[in-house]
């Protein structure tokens, strides 16, 4: 009598499949509207710098370089999209791939080669990512507040290791990951990791349990929590994430600029968060969506690049930044309340 | 002579929220100098009525006559204009401004029209306190470093900082200690002296019948009895008036009980407490039985739930399934032994709401579907598809987001959750909580079925009949303490609402009174 009521085996679900369509194709179509306005935005985008540099925005090296300065920012954009779906912040990821970018590329460091150069990054993320994920998971600090304080500790520790000096990169194999001959197809490697780590954060956002953990936490964490999702452990996990991504961008950067320096990832933390908001994650938390996060992020590379193009000054893009995450926010509220 | 006309005078006031007929026509006259006691069970509508007074609800027929004339109470300012105001149960105090603060808040005495006058502020705060009995309060002092009978009497100063005429007070007696209750109805007494008027909201007969002037008890949005005499109306009559049912609940039936040696004891509670909230429980519930706790709110029935399932750390004790103990203070531990929680808030405490029906139903059996951290969906969506129907959920569709589903649907999307998981021992907080009636015989049944597919039952409920229709075996709680322990078909509410109303549970019969 006491036996648990077993749960139904796959063999059930042919009957079950067979009322699913309209509700699933509703849902889907949801999703879709906000995806394809997103879309929209960056095609209208391709044709402005299509039609106003048609030679220079077009050319195949242009668009490397794009897609090359969104990789570094994309990277990042995926881990504070999954920090920011599980309802926290991230304000240190700048803070950390400037750390993470000299402490890599020291003499001492520079020694062990290619290997050492990228394992340094990746660490130092993490190690970031640790003490931000233990000071918020069990010390009970506001993710805002102990993401701050890494942002100052590592900025200053950034700049004590340099002197504020630039570290030049003498390892040939990191400066040639970054050089023409190392295109794969005519890709750089660099947009090729972004999209490795963009189509696993897809991954592991919408079909793993670690997904739909940090989607719940951020929903309810209270009902998380009385479901007995082990809510700490999670939140530790997610800038433990974050942390890595930061790890990863700071070797990309550093590929990417052949050095690193303590002003490298400046307001990194602004433009992920800016790229996740238009992207469409809730910054309350509960949902998320990397595809939104990337297409964010192509935006306001792509527009960085056509302000540069026409030698329009930097200020004018900052308020044009400004006005398309103020739009965005609307368009979406308005959508969402329609629905 | 012509009467004069009662302070206030409220009459068929009605008001309605989605599903509920809150008041069906409330008359309720308050004279002057009077204490006037609203009595009646759980969602009888007492909190709606003094909302209304209060200016925080508007009543959607129904007229308000204050001194005679008619008013409209549009807002809590309005309300506060005329002279009323209101202490409601949990206070609304601002735990890092000072006392003065507090009590001077949206009326600061000013200079110059912003300027506040702080000394002045507190010279008045302390001039009411010593008034309130209670000089003894540093008016400079955060609100947030006082005892909670501190905080009452700031809220009280804080009312009589206006030129009030009519106070209410939301079971004031509720946190306090019986001296401090004491220094209350010394309060209450200097108030009406003054002429001031009480409405008094309170579950104990014993303190309307202290200070009580007149009763008015509500029973399912209907003011049932006006203006009885509070000292000399039979306790018999009192409880006859609160309990007598217009609406009948379908309940399942109960099956005839096996041997108990067929039915282990499944759920084992030894000495369980938690300091400050409820007193050593010892309790036991078999495969296939409900055990219903019954108590007023406040009686601790919440605290023991969230205890037993790990939400709260207990001070002693310890929780047993199928005789192995549980790790106490800790939901994990609980939800892997075989517990499941249908929580008393449940878009607050259970529910995903942006999320589908599906999402809810598999977030507390995630790694069965998974390998390696990957989810099957097609597995997770026919399991949470067979948990759906077997409960009859509406719509059967588990797609769905669970915001669109209604109360009662959504408690079964919890429901299905711990099914899916294949639970033990389901304990059920409040269970038809914004439940319409009609909904409700559906979820009867469905618990009871449950139950007789072999779970164990912990059921929570304020509604004394609900407890007494779906559960086999009834405690009755009062502040903390179980005082009763019966089958249900041995009890009935008026007995049940002597126990938990009164300090001396066995008084009941043939007391003096009746």
């Amino acid at each position: 009598m006491t036996q648990p009521v077993s749960p139904p085996r796959g063999g059930t679900d042919k009957t079950a499949t067979a009322g699913r369509p309209p509700a699933w194709r509703s849902l889907a179509a949801r999703a879709d509207v906000r995806t394809l306005s997103l879309l929209g935005v960056l095609a209208a985008l391709i044709v402005i710098g299509g039609v106003t540099k048609p030679d220079e925005f077009l050319d195949t090296r242009n668009l490397q370089l794009v897609l090359t300065q969104a990789s570094v920012i994309g990277v990042v954009t995926v881990g504070m999209t999954f920090v920011i779906t599980a309802g926290g912040i991230d304000l240190s990821v700048g803070a950390i791939v400037a750390l993470a970018s000299v402490w890599a590329t020291t003499v001492a460091t520079q020694e062990y080669g290619v290997g050492g150069v990228l394992l340094t990054s990746v660490l130092v993320g993490l190690g970031c990512g640790l003490v931000n994920g233990v000071l918020i998971a069990y010390g009970g600090m506001v993710p805002f507040i102990a993401t701050l304080a890494m942002l100052a500790s590592a900025r200053g520790l950034a700049l004590r290791i340099t002197g504020g000096r630039t570290q030049v990169v003498t390892v040939d194999s990191v400066l040639r990951l970054g050089e023409r001959d190392s295109y794969v197809l005519g890709i750089p490697p660099l947009v090729l990791v972004f999209a490795v780590v963009t189509v696993i954060g897809w991954l592991v956002l919408n079909r793993t349990t670690f997904g739909r953990r940090t989607v719940a936490v951020g929903g309810n964490p209270e009902a998380a929590r009385l479901a007995g999702i082990d809510v700490r452990r999670q939140r530790l996990y997610l800038y433990l994430l974050s942390g890595l991504c930061c790890g990863i961008a700071a070797f990309l950067l550093i590929v990417l600029s052949g050095s690193g320096q303590n002003t490298n990832g400046n307001l990194y933390e602004l433009d992920a968060i800016a790229a996740a908001i238009i992207g469409g994650t809730l910054l309350s938390g509960g949902r998320g969506t990397i595809t939104g996060s990337v297409l964010g992020v192509l935006i306001f590379t792509t527009i960085t690049d056509i302000f540069a193009l026409n030698n329009l000054p930097t200020d004018a893009q900052q308020i044009a930044k400004g006005a398309i995450i103020v739009a965005a926010v609307l368009v979406q509220r308005r959508t969402a309340g329609t629905t | 002579m012509a009467p004069e006309p009662p302070l206030l005078s409220m009459s068929g006031i009605t008001k309605s929220f989605p599903g509920v007929r809150a008041l069906d026509g409330v008359d309720l006259d308050v004279q002057a100098g009077e204490v006037h006691c609203l009595l009646g069970q759980n969602g009888a509508g007492k909190s709606t009525l003094i909302k209304i007074l209060a200016g925080a609800h508007q009543p959607d027929t129904g007229t308000v006559r204050w001194r005679g004339d008619p008013v409209v109470l549009r807002s809590p300012i309005a309300a506060m204009r005329l002279g009323i105001a209101t202490i409601y149960q949990e206070l609304d105090l601002v735990g890092h401004l000072s006392v003065a603060e507090n009590v001077h808040l949206g009326h600061e005495p000013t200079a110059a029209g912003f300027v506040v006058r702080r000394r002045a502020a507190r010279a008045a705060t302390a001039e009411l306190l010593a008034r309130l009995g209670h000089p003894e309060i540093d008016p400079a002092r955060p609100v947030g470093r006082l005892s909670a009978a501190q905080q009452q009497i700031v809220s009280m100063a804080r009312a009589l900082s206006h030129d009030v005429r009519l106070i209410v007070m939301d079971e004031p007696s509720a946190a306090l200690d019986p001296e401090e209750v004491d220094n209350l109805f010394r309060i209450v007494a200097s108030l009406t002296a003054d002429g001031v008027a009480v409405v008094y909201i309170s579950h104990r007969l014993e303190e309307i019948r202290r200070i009580g002037d007149r009763v008015t008890v509500l029973k399912d949005g209907r003011a049932v009895a006006r203006g009885l005499p509070a000292k000399t109306t039979p306790t018999r009559d009192l409880v006859a008036l609160m309990t007598g049912r217009t609406v009948e609940y379908v309940f399942p039936e109960r099956p005839a009980p096996a041997p108990a040696a067929e039915r282990p004891p499944v759920l084992q509670v030894r000495g369980l407490a938690r300091a400050g909230e409820f007193a050593p429980l010892d309790l036991e519930v078999r495969a296939g039985e409900i055990v219903g706790l019954a108590g007023l709110v406040g009686s601790g029935r919440s605290e023991i739930l969230e205890t037993i399932y790990g939400a709260r750390r207990p001070t002693a004790g310890q929780v047993l399934v199928d005789g192995r103990p549980v790790r106490p203070g800790s939901v994990r531990a609980a939800v892997r032994a075989g517990l499941g929680l249908a929580p008393e808030e449940r878009k607050a405490q259970a529910l995903l709401m942006l999320e589908s029906v599906t999402r809810n139903v598999s977030v507390s059996s995630l790694s069965r579907f998974a390998r390696a951290g990957w989810i099957d969906r097609s597995a997770e969506r026919g399991a949470a598809r067979a948990a759906v129907r077997e409960l009859s959920l509406r719509p059967d569709d588990p797609s769905v987001p669970v915001r669109t589903l209604s109360g009662g649907n959504q408690q079964k999307a919890v429901l299905a959750r711990w099914l899916l998981r294949g639970c033990k021992v389901l304990l059920l907080d409040e269970p038809t909580r914004g439940v319409d009636v009609g909904a409700r015989a559906e979820l009867y049944a469905v618990v009871r079925r449950l139950a007789d597919e072999g779970l164990a039952v912990l059921l929570v409920s304020s509604e004394v009949p609900e407890v007494l229709g779906l559960a086999d075996r009834v405690l009755v709680l009062r502040e903390g303490h179980v005082v009763h322990t019966a089958p249900a078909t041995d009890l009935d509410e008026h007995r049940v609402l002597d126990l938990v109303m009164n300090a001396h549970p066995v008084a009941s019969e043939g007391s003096p009174a009746s």
